[in-house]
């Protein structure tokens, strides 16, 4: 399965749709919690999604540096490439 | 934005959803009657949201062993045991939850909420994962960002996902905290303790089980999940409170490993603060032998909570998933759970209001705390004042 941050990012914008108005775009700039108004809760729960997705383990001291889309894809990039 | 604005920030949040001069998060206690009864303003208020399950805080011996303590030692330790010593009642006590459980030792916290930060940020460090369930209580959060272990969350009650987050940690399972609840404090309902011990062993990880809710409530002599499962064997540090089932303040853990006395070197949250006062730490012993004898008291707790869980469930209101002392209404906003919080106090019965994000999945609960010292007639009252209430709320 291709991990490139590329299909990452794709595939992470299609969880985050789930979080957000269908009239919202999302892209890597997007502010997680300004934009989309992922609260505190919904970023825990939205984590979860991540690591089943992505079969890894996202913990959630990492999070604490990720403000948009493209550091939370970054992140998952990283944790991913480690695994390989 | 300044560190004052921030508070502003939350003051503005609060005003926007609080209803003006009622402190809902603060409530003005003028006096207590009794276990279950005290006075809001010129109100008579019957307590249903204390965690007094056992209903001991009145309790003739507790007030007694409390007051001969004051008399004896004072009503303060005014230091941490580490640099003041450790009074023979603090010692006593931590070998009466030890022979409680039958457990190797014990250890006792100021509070509980300490309880689980020491015994976490204790047992787990950087480069070992702790795995929390999602609905964890807050103290098991903070004790887990103290420790500076990775954290990861599994699914409320879900083994088989707790299971995978197991699985991708590969060998790091075996430097892995797991900690359950065994009755969770929003929803009231229990851990599944069998499958989370199976799950455990057969990846080496470690076990904390906090018994904050269901001491006193589950098992025959009130051990909690523990004993009511059968597992206490399965289980590696059992830790609770003693400011629900125990009527005071406070918080312990105990083990069969012999290194947990270890933590009582290394433990911030144990060795930075006072110990409990003398008078705590007797009311506590007096009340560990009510709670150990309390069968009538647990049959009781259980009377009242299945009388009104079954009655709620009747009239419609969604609740936790299972009977319990805790009974979660489980509302779908805040404003709906704001008028039925008002709806009871004004008919004289006082609950906890939670708000997001405090409660779960964006939900808004009141929730009722019942108590082995609530009467039939008592339950049987706040059932009308439900039913009454539920044409409004859900108009």
């Amino acid at each position: 399965m291709a991990t490139d941050y590329s299909d990452i990012l794709s595939r992470l914008c299609f969880h985050l749709k789930q979080f957000s108005s269908p009239d919202v775009v999302i892209a890597p700039e997007t502010d997680l919690i300004n934009e989309l108004a992922i609260d505190s809760v919904k970023l825990l729960n939205l984590v979860m999604e991540i690591e089943d997705e992505f079969d890894i383990s996202v913990p959630l001291n990492a999070l604490a540096d990720v403000q948009t889309v493209h550091d939370l894809a970054n992140l998952i990039h990283h944790i991913k490439s480690a695994k390989q | 934005m300044s560190l004052l604005d921030k508070l502003d920030a939350v003051a503005a949040a609060r005003k926007a959803l609080l209803p003006e001069g009622l402190d809902v998060f603060g409530m003005p206690i003028e006096e207590v009657y009794s276990a279950t009864e005290a006075r809001v303003g010129d109100r008579r208020i019957l307590f249903l949201g204390t965690n007094n399950y056992l209903g001991l805080t009145f309790a003739p011996e507790c007030l007694k062993a409390a007051h001969e303590a004051i008399d004896r030692e004072g009503t303060g330790t005014t230091g941490s045991r580490m640099a003041n010593g450790s009074y023979s009642g603090h010692r006593a006590l931590e070998r009466e939850f030890a022979d409680f459980y039958q457990c190797h030792s014990g250890i006792v916290f100021t509070t509980g909420y300490q309880a689980n930060l020491a015994m976490i940020s204790g047992l787990a460090g950087a480069g070992d994962v702790v795995l929390i369930d999602g609905d964890s209580h807050a103290s098991i959060y903070d004790g887990c960002r103290l420790s500076g272990a990775e954290i990861i969350r599994f699914r409320h009650n879900d083994v088989a996902d707790m299971e995978k987050r197991l699985r991708r940690l590969g060998e790091r399972s075996q430097s892995t905290l797991i900690v359950a609840e065994g009755i969770y404090s929003m929803l009231g309902d229990q851990a599944p303790l069998a499958e989370i011990v199976r799950v455990k062993n057969a990846y080496n990880s470690i076990l904390l089980l906090d018994e904050a809710h269901s001491l006193g409530v589950l098992g025959k002599t009130g051990q909690g999940l523990v004993e009511e499962t059968g597992l206490i064997d399965g289980v590696d540090f059992i830790t609770g409170t003693f400011s629900k089932s125990l009527g005071s303040i406070g918080g312990y853990c105990v083990s069969n490993h012999p290194q947990l006395d270890q933590l009582r070197y290394i433990s911030r949250p144990y060795i930075f603060t006072a110990s409990p006062s003398p008078a705590t730490i007797a009311s506590t012993r007096a009340a560990l032998k009510l709670l150990r004898d309390g069968t009538e008291l647990r049959r009781q707790l259980w009377q009242n909570s299945r009388q009104l869980y079954a009655r709620l469930d009747a009239l419609g209101y969604q609740l936790g998933p299972q009977p319990g002392p805790v009974i979660a209404n489980i509302l779908d906003s805040p404003q709906q759970a704001l008028m039925l919080w008002k709806g009871l106090l004004d008919h004289g019965i006082y609950v906890n209001l939670i708000l997001p994000p405090a409660a779960p999945e964006g939900k808004a609960l009141v929730r009722c705390s019942v108590s082995a010292a609530h009467t039939s007639e008592q339950m049987d009252y706040v059932g009308n004042v439900f039913a009454e209430l539920r044409a409004s709320i859900f108009q």
